[in-house]
């Protein structure tokens, strides 16, 4: 139960891990009817689910993706005409239960307010991965199509079979099933009355184009959205069984540290309170979170530390401690570096750092703990109920059958919730107390117990001919990850490494992954070398594409922007960068205005081009577009994790920085809407050309180039 | 056993058995099962469990329960009436002006306080007064749209 890591390596892709599905098709069949009462039900599984949705050229190069393959969504037509789609991904905030939903009400030819969905709970719902990687709308989206388009056969089958006509010349539409011939018509829920009809899906069920939705690419506000702004949504936190404890964890000093002494003789002694000591973890439950935490302050433990390096060292540590060779897995080669940069007319050299960031989500991690009758159920924030549910069935020795993890909607993750941390804690604690347990962890908690994005050091060589020609690119990427490292831009001499070091603070998934600054590297460089080339930094990457949908980004953003843009006052500045990633393309452009007696860099104004194919729902897409390059801006300028042997040394919001208001410029989002192209998902690819546009508009602005995220999180000094 | 202190909380009166240094939130949530007011960090950093104290928004998480028996307290629950949202839900219901939606009610009762002191902000103002609430998902520009929405709506409205 320990966080300690060891000498481990991160995964260069954590989300993309995932254990071989225990698959109970029937049992959960069977299961369904009871659950849900009679109807009509479709069972999906989707083989070609993965292969349907390669839209990008070159995004595997590093990593084998393992989604189980025979992924699977299930719907369920009611007696009463109710409708109800089933998926093993979680509501975050990133609205897919609202697009779902659309998708299903679209392609079943119902109103939407007769669709629900059921998500993350692993009683219910098929087996997924997780909740991550911008892959709910490619994967879910397709799979509830088929699912509801084959619903809608059976219906129609139905209908024929009661009239003795032939399918084919039956409608489906307003949720009932009509004969134009005769004009009778039977609705939906007459059609399902009495019937337990289960059907697994066709394998080529046609599905409605997008240029024919009719439901699917509206603006429809969130489902629920009456419960959130009343309160009444119950987040985990906010859960409240009869007769539950609530617990808390006795942290180490430091990370790595060991228990050598231990008393909790005291805190035994307070009537109404459990102590758990269980290798090195150590809880209280008590009936309130004050009394756990007072139990807590009575246990006289001593811990062995270990010595561990600062951030002020970091960067050096990473270069030092990674394989001077990356593995074959992480290296990609495309002609000759050596004799592209020899050929070369300009040279540039240069290496860039990101620091560690923090998620921060403002839900922090949660969960409240059952055991019944040797079984146990936790609710809890996550992104990966299934793996948490795998995670408990292990730690605890049950059978996978033995545990249900239900993830009611969460106040965010960004992908930080992919762990079970807090739903272990509880159900260890709730297992000593024999009640029912909450661990809700504290601010402090969330910043110092959770992980982070990594931090990391890519070093990038170029050059390029007299006329701005790219003639080779030499990009090592250590430590950070894979995410994004391949440039879009066409070079026939290309390197590109990814270079592991063992982890140093516990780290994983973050929006967009390394993404971000796999782009601000690659991004500020090109800038850079558009200034080398005098040429405009717009035109100098058109120069180098050839991808379409990313030269329609650029364009498209240009133009909202207004560039070129003509300086009007001192310490004005504009930049731009842009890239592709899961499927789907971005360009960002960025005004700043750096003030250049006090150093402050101020955001005025930004407009992002985002396209995803097919726009599901223009209104949620447009919230996560500019939730994201909000979000971005805190990386970019001054979000910073600061640590010291083993401590988090800024672990509060008033010292680790967010954006808040005053931050926020104004900012226009552009969203391309390619009914031709499926939809791509949305969560990650908009965050992550923010940075290097800023950064850019400050080269602008000054001639400083800022080689290191974030770019000022105490202003620009130098200037 | 710490001495019995009367609340007021949305009209209603609640009699609560806690020490007197408790934060209020706790006693909210814990207690009463008010969990509209939210926990975000419970360092008055976050704005999530903003309530309004007297008609003033206040960080719930920072308020002892025995300072805040003498005024009456309204939480995100006690906004509602008969049916019908407060202005400001309506409007950040209309503008679509949440995502994970964790922070949207100390957003939404602190733009209450807001707008009963100041009827008619100006953007710069209404940025100036929700400084201290955290939205991470970004939410902020149709947050202030939100607000700026609904100073009209109850200008229109008399209310």
């Amino acid at each position: 139960m320990s966080n300690v890591e060891g000498k481990l390596f991160m995964e260069p892709e954590r989300y993309e891990f995932s254990a071989a599905p225990f698959h109970q098709f029937e049992l959960a069949r069977r299961d369904f009817f009871k659950i849900l009462g009679a109807g009509i039900a479709v069972f999906a599984i989707a083989k070609d689910a993965l292969a349907a949705q390669e839209t990008a050229p070159g995004q595997r190069a590093f990593h084998n993706e393992e989604l189980p393959k025979d992924i699977n969504a299930w719907l369920h037509v009611g007696e009463d005409g109710s409708i109800t789609g089933f998926t093993g991904k979680a509501e975050i905030g990133q609205n897919i239960r609202t697009a779902l939903a659309q998708t299903i009400a679209d392609e079943l030819r119902v109103p939407f307010e007769s669709v629900r969905m059921v998500t993350a709970d692993t009683a219910l719902t098929p087996f997924d991965a997780g909740t991550f990687g911008s892959r709910t709308t490619p994967t879910i989206t397709p799979q509830l199509r088929r699912v509801a388009a084959a619903a809608r056969d059976l219906l129609v089958g139905v209908a024929a079979k009661e009239w003795n006509v032939a399918p084919a010349r039956l409608v489906a539409a307003d949720a009932k099933v009509t004969d134009p011939a005769s004009g009778r018509s039977l609705k939906y829920a007459e059609l399902a009355r009495g019937k337990t009809l289960a059907q697994n899906l066709p394998a080529e069920d046609p599905i409605t184009p997008a240029t024919q939705w009719t439901i699917a690419g509206k603006a429809i506000p969130k489902v629920d959205g009456r419960a959130f702004v009343t309160g009444r949504h119950q987040y985990t936190p906010d859960l409240r069984p009869a007769g539950m404890l609530y617990g808390r964890v006795l942290r180490p000093p430091s990370f790595g540290a060991t228990l050598t002494a231990y008393d909790d003789s005291a805190a035994k002694a307070i009537p109404g309170v459990f102590v758990v000591r269980d290798g090195d973890f150590v809880g209280a439950a008590a009936p309130s979170a004050d009394e756990a935490q007072s139990a807590l302050g009575a246990i006289h433990a001593q811990w062995k530390e270990v010595p561990q390096i600062s951030n002020k060292e970091i960067f050096s540590y990473l270069k030092q401690n990674a394989a001077a060779e990356a593995d074959d897995r992480f290296r990609k080669q495309k002609g000759s570096v050596e004799e592209g940069l020899a050929g070369a007319t300009h040279r540039l050299d240069a290496s860039y750092t990101v620091a560690y960031i923090a998620h921060a989500p403002l839900e922090p991690r949660a969960a409240v703990a059952q055991w019944a009758d040797g079984k146990l159920t936790v609710w809890t924030g996550t992104q990966r109920p299934f793996a948490n549910r795998d995670e408990l069935a292990e730690v605890f020795h049950l059978p996978e059958s033995s545990v249900r993890v239900i993830v009611p909607d969460t106040g965010s993750a960004y992908g930080g919730k992919h762990t079970s941390d807090a739903a272990l804690e509880a159900a260890r604690l709730a297992r000593a107390a024999g009640r029912s347990v909450k661990v809700v962890w504290t601010r402090e908690e969330e910043f110092t117990w959770a992980y982070f994005r990594p931090a990391g050091v890519i070093e990038v060589k170029s050059g390029i001919a007299s006329d701005g020609t790219l003639t080779a690119w030499d990009f090592h990427n250590y430590h950070s990850g894979t995410s994004g490292i391949d440039t879009p831009y066409v070079v026939a001499n290309q390197r590109t490494e990814y270079h592991p070091v063992p982890l140093i603070l516990r780290s994983g998934s973050y929006r967009g992954l390394a993404a971000t600054a796999n782009h601000f590297a690659r991004e500020t460089h090109m800038d850079a070398l558009a200034s080398a080339a005098k040429m405009d930094p717009l035109d100098f990457r058109l120069k180098n594409l050839s991808d379409p949908r990313l030269r329609a980004v650029l364009e498209a953003a240009a133009k909202t922007f207004g560039w070129p843009r003509k300086k009007t006052q001192a310490g004005q500045g504009f930049g731009v960068a842009c890239g592709y990633e899961k499927g789907s393309y971005v360009a960002t452009f960025a005004e700043v205005a750096v003030d250049k007696t006090s150093g402050a860099v101020r955001i005025v104004r930004m407009v992002e081009a985002f396209e995803c194919g097919a726009i599901v729902n223009p209104d949620g897409l447009r919230n996560q577009v500019v939730g994201a390059m909000i979000q971005g801006l805190g990386g970019a300028l001054f979000e910073a994790i600061e640590f010291e042997n083993g401590r988090i040394k800024n672990p509060h919001f008033a010292s680790y920085r967010v954006p808040r208001f005053r931050d926020v410029p104004e900012i226009e989002a552009v969203l391309l809407d390619r009914k031709d192209l499926p939809s791509a998902g949305a969560g990650e690819t908009p965050i992550m050309a923010v940075a290097p546009a800023i950064g850019n508009a400050i080269f602008d602005a000054t001639g400083v180039r800022l080689n290191h995220l974030p770019m000022v999180p105490n202003g620009l000094r130098s200037a | 056993m710490p001495k019995p202190i009367e609340l007021e909380i949305n009209g209603k009166r609640y009699p609560v058995n806690y020490p007197a240094d408790t934060p209020l939130l706790y006693v909210l949530r814990d207690e009463l099962g008010l969990t509209g007011s939210k926990y975000g960090c419970g360092e008055g950093q976050c704005g999530a469990c903003t309530v309004l104290i007297g008609g003033a928004p206040r960080r719930s998480c920072q308020i002892p329960v025995s300072a805040a028996a003498a005024k009456p307290i309204t939480t995100i629950e006690g906004l509602e009436k008969d049916g019908r949202l407060n202005p400001v839900q309506q409007a950040f219901l209309d503008a679509g002006a949440f995502q994970c939606a964790y922070c949207t009610s100390g957003m939404i009762m602190s733009s209450v306080g807001l707008l009963q002191t100041n009827p008619n902000p100006s953007q710069a103002e209404i940025i100036q007064f929700l400084q201290g609430n955290v939205c991470r998902c970004g939410t902020h520009p149709r947050i202030v749209e939100a607000v700026r929405q609904a100073a009209k709506m109850m200008q229109e409205h008399g209310r």
